[in-house]
């Protein structure tokens, strides 16, 4: 039998546990949402702390009982380190080395957008690499280039809003609730993508960066403009072709990482955003056009999930990259630390 | 009976083990450096240092608050952590009950002060009698100003400590001669009072819940009291 994980994942508003043996098989998955923060129209950090300590014992029996495990049949614990919300984080990690120290078992630390990518290799263990990887979501967007299990080159990042954040401040302004991901790609759903040209931000010549702050001053320009001259506004087609400029963007520059990185076969699109449909399917349409095999993990583990943070400590584990008892939360814990620098200095021409 | 005792409500990151009879070891931390650093480390060499594993305890006590909410937090999360791994039972013991055990003994009031925020203070009033700690007025977060009004009309000895004698030291002088202060290495909260208060309740009950256990905030969070 491989290693059996036990993982916490408290970066933001989910308390998550899960059990993961040999990096694949989810023995359980649980997530804890804390509805309490739609009322205030985002997460409260405090208020998320709270709950966090008060979920999590009650979360990670869950995944034990649903695993069938007792705590003593775990090889190794594992919990996000950062980045996310200090004080959210500080619970499920020090939780979690708490057990791992009282059960005499490695503890591993997680980077959270490392969790991400790999809740691609819990889906797909064969994924074929080197690949090229867009993460997408509310607190990150990147390309990276995953040349093998360890050895990761960041491409291109966002230089201002990730693109979940967009999406949830262009639903703020459409007066959708919170979270506004979902809500703005249901209205979208009903709208006519093509009906508002909103800009494309490609940044300079050759960029693999992002940048999504300019298209979401000009939906609020827009709207503002349509008002004012007293003109109806058609809700689900200004969404539509929002969430339009962010998938074109996103997707463009996803090929064209892939055509520069080296003997790239195939593409992997991980984080919250991913889970959104006009992406998925873009996705696969201009990934079929490039040739490529796309891998996109099922909502599930696309959005934040202690399953994905426990698939990455089986690779950590794999190399005896194990983490000492005074590991501290880092709210701002950068990708570049954990992503290896390109030793042929940047990918491409 | 081991019981290991946790304390994380200030500044100070502390773990002590005692058994029925007396305290077995301590550590005691002010240090700059993160309690989510310290602790863990900390309670791993104290009880490495007298050959104790977690599954040879009686139980885990841990400082309830009110304190600082982060290190509150991850005290109660890494004796949460401990206590669900080692199947121990878990008791929480107010900080403001323990801190006020380090001036058991003395003739007069004690008043243990946490320092709040927003210019308010955390404190309870106690006095020592017949040989133990009666608790006369319980936790609240408090104005400085109004509270040493209170104490004013008690016209008794007022012995201070915690961590907020010192930035309103001016505040409790006003009760001239009648405040007393504990010497400095009295004045913070010590896991081994913690340590033996839990250890005090284990001999007579379970403890507490592992998964209803939580923080005396005192407080709502600033959003709660908004909305
Ligand atoms: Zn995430």
């Amino acid at each position: 039998m491989s290693e059996v994980i036990l993982a916490v994942e408290t970066s933001c508003d989910e308390t998550a546990a899960a059990v993961v043996e040999g990096g694949t098989k989810v023995r359980a998955n649980i997530v804890a949402s804390q509805s309490i923060h739609r009322r205030f129209g985002g997460v409260v950090p405090e208020i998320a702390s709270r709950r966090h300590l008060e979920n999590i014992p009650v979360v990670v029996q869950e995944a034990l009982d649903q695993a069938a495990i007792s705590l003593a049949d775990v090889h190794a614990v594992a919990a996000t380190y950062g980045p996310g919300l200090v004080g959210a984080l500080l619970v499920g990690l020090s939780y979690a080395k708490a057990l791992a120290y009282a059960l005499e078992k490695p503890f591993i630390g997680v980077h959270h957008l490392i969790g991400h990518i790999y809740a691609g290799f819990l889906e797909y263990p064969d994924l074929p690499l080197p690949a090229v990887c867009l993460v997408v979501s509310g607190g990150h967007t990147a390309l990276l280039y995953l040349e093998s299990h360890g050895r990761r080159y960041l491409m291109g990042a966002t230089r201002d809003d990730a693109a979940g954040e967009a999406f949830d401040k262009v639903a703020r302004a459409l007066g959708l609730g919170y979270p506004g991901g979902p809500e703005l790609e249901r209205l979208a759903g009903r709208g006519n993508p093509a009906a508002v040209p909103f800009p494309r931000a490609w940044l300079e010549e050759g960029s693999l960066d992002f940048s999504f702050s300019g298209l979401k001053t000009a939906v609020l320009n827009y709207l503002r403009q349509e008002q004012q001259a007293g003109r109806e506004i058609n809700l689900a087609d200004v969404a539509a072709s929002f969430q339009q400029a962010v998938v074109d963007v996103l997707v463009g520059k996803t090929i064209k990482a892939a055509k520069r990185a080296p003997a790239v076969r195939s593409l992997l699109a991980v984080g919250g955003v991913a889970s959104n449909e006009a992406l998925r399917r873009a996705l696969s349409v201009a990934a079929r056009e490039a040739g490529l095999p796309v891998f996109i993990p099922r909502r599930a583990f696309c959005t934040d999930n202690a399953a994905m943070i426990a698939c990455a400590a089986h690779y950590q584990y794999l190399r005896g990259e194990f983490s000492s008892l005074d590991l501290d939360a880092v709210p701002h814990l950068p990708l570049v630390e954990s992503v290896v620098e390109s030793p042929m200095g940047p990918l491409g021409p | 009976m081991l019981v290991l005792g946790i304390e994380t409500s200030t500044s100070v990151v502390s773990a002590a083990l005692v058994d029925a009879e007396k305290l077995l070891a301590e550590v005691y931390l002010d240090s700059k450096e993160h309690h989510s650093r310290r602790l863990l480390p900390v309670i791993s060499s104290l009880l490495g240092e007298v050959g104790v594993k977690i599954k040879d305890l009686a139980g885990i006590a841990v400082a309830l608050g009110p304190g600082s909410f982060t290190g509150l937090r991850i005290g109660l999360a890494t004796a949460k952590g401990l206590a669900h791994a080692g199947g121990k039972p878990l008791v929480g013991i107010p900080t403001l009950d323990a801190l006020a055990l380090n001036a058991a003994g003395v003739g007069g009031l004690i008043c243990p002060v946490v320092v709040a925020r927003r210019e308010e203070i955390y404190t309870a009033l106690y006095r020592w009698q017949e040989g133990r700690l009666r608790c006369l007025v319980s936790p609240q977060a408090v104005n400085p100003s109004s509270w040493v009004l209170k104490l004013a009309s008690y016209g008794e000895p007022v012995y201070f400590l915690g961590d907020a004698v010192m930035p309103y030291r001016k505040v409790w002088e006003e009760l001239h001669e009648r405040a007393a202060f504990l010497p400095s290495e009295n004045a913070l909260p010590r896991a081994a009072q913690v340590a033996r208060q839990g250890q005090i309740r284990l001999s007579r009950n379970r403890g507490d819940d592992l998964f209803q256990l939580k923080p005396l905030y005192l407080r709502p969070s600033a959003a709660e009291q908004k909305a």
